[in-house]
């Protein structure tokens, strides 16, 4: 068993209204970086697990989303990193 | 009728709920704490507004493990009438017992005041005693109300007559203006299918007298004991 950290994003998916996220856009078209197209505002969230590999620690993350981390019905997660703890 | 108002650690609008079942309906309410394992025999479960767990991670997304909801998805599996207000369509939806989510109001902005909800169908246990199309004011009060489905869902609580209140503006219409924080199609509040669970934003418990602005939120219970006959 070893100790892993799994880092994940969760953002509001594609296509549902995200005003976070416009806000934002808006704010960096008002300091000038005009070639910001679309923001999207979500949850960076870092786990230590322990799992006998990288795989299952990531697997189980995956399956932490899926039951609590992201709503399914408006946000799309995906894993960002897993390294050693 | 015997009322069970489930108080979160967040709840705000507890004692509001408690208050018109009691005080108002003089019906039997009955406090339990998120904690416990027993509904103690209530016919109708209200989760009530509020921040339950500070909203932390979602809204109402923490709630859903609290020991008691457990009691409460058994109740509504029975077919018994589960009413969540606020918070607590927040919960309830995140517990699975409605479809879709209630997401940030798209203005960012808390909303806070007196809005107005015209009656879609009284055909439930919870709007039989309002007339068709009956405009409501009551109160709403939430940063993150804005109901939030795809498209096949709203669909099909459109043709189920699942939809029960929806925003509207002073002429009785529904209006982008009106809707206070951009939900889908300007829905205020839904049923599930088998009809037993609701869940609304705006808080008709807080407009249970005349002398706070509005009494429309009474008959919204009062259509609970008329379905027994209490």
């Amino acid at each position: 068993m070893s100790r892993y950290r799994v880092a994940v994003h969760i953002v509001p998916r594609r296509g549902l209204l995200d005003p976070q996220g416009k806000a934002v856009a808006d704010a960096l078209h008002s300091l000038g970086f005009n070639g910001v197209r679309d923001v999207r505002v979500g949850r960076h969230l870092v786990i230590d697990a322990d799992a006998p590999e990288p795989q299952s620690a990531e697997r189980v993350v995956r399956d932490m989303c899926a039951k609590l981390l992201a709503n399914p019905v408006t946000e799309d997660f995906e894993i960002a990193n897993v390294e050693q703890a | 009728m015997k009322f069970g108002v489930i108080t979160f650690p967040g709840s705000n609008s507890d004692e509001d709920a408690f208050l018109a079942i009691t005080d108002v309906l003089g019906q039997e309410g009955v406090k339990l704490w998120h904690k416990d394992h027993d509904l103690r025999g209530v016919d109708v479960v209200i989760l009530p507004g509020g921040f339950s767990y500070g909203d932390y991670l979602r809204a109402g997304a923490i709630a859903r493990f609290s020991p008691i909801m457990r009691e409460v998805v058994a109740h509504a599996d029975r077919g018994a009438p589960v009413v969540g207000i606020c918070n607590g369509f927040q919960i309830a939806c995140e517990a699975g017992l409605l479809p879709g989510a209630l997401l940030r109001n798209a203005s960012l902005q808390f909303v806070s005041e007196l809005c107005r909800v015209r009656v879609e169908t009284t055909e439930t246990r919870f709007s039989n005693q309002y007339a068709p199309g009956q405009i409501l004011r009551l109160p709403i009060a939430h940063g993150d109300g804005r109901y939030t489905a795809d498209d096949a869902t709203l669909d099909r609580l459109e043709q189920n007559g699942q939809v029960v209140f929806r925003y509207v503006n002073a002429k009785g219409e529904t209006d982008p203006l009106a809707d206070p924080n951009g939900s889908m199609r300007g829905i205020a509040g839904i049923v599930n299918e088998r009809g037993n669970v609701l869940g609304l934003m705006p808080h008709p418990e807080r407009a249970a007298e005349a002398i706070v602005g509005s009494a429309d939120g009474v008959a919204l219970f009062e259509s609970l004991l008329a379905q027994v006959g209490v």
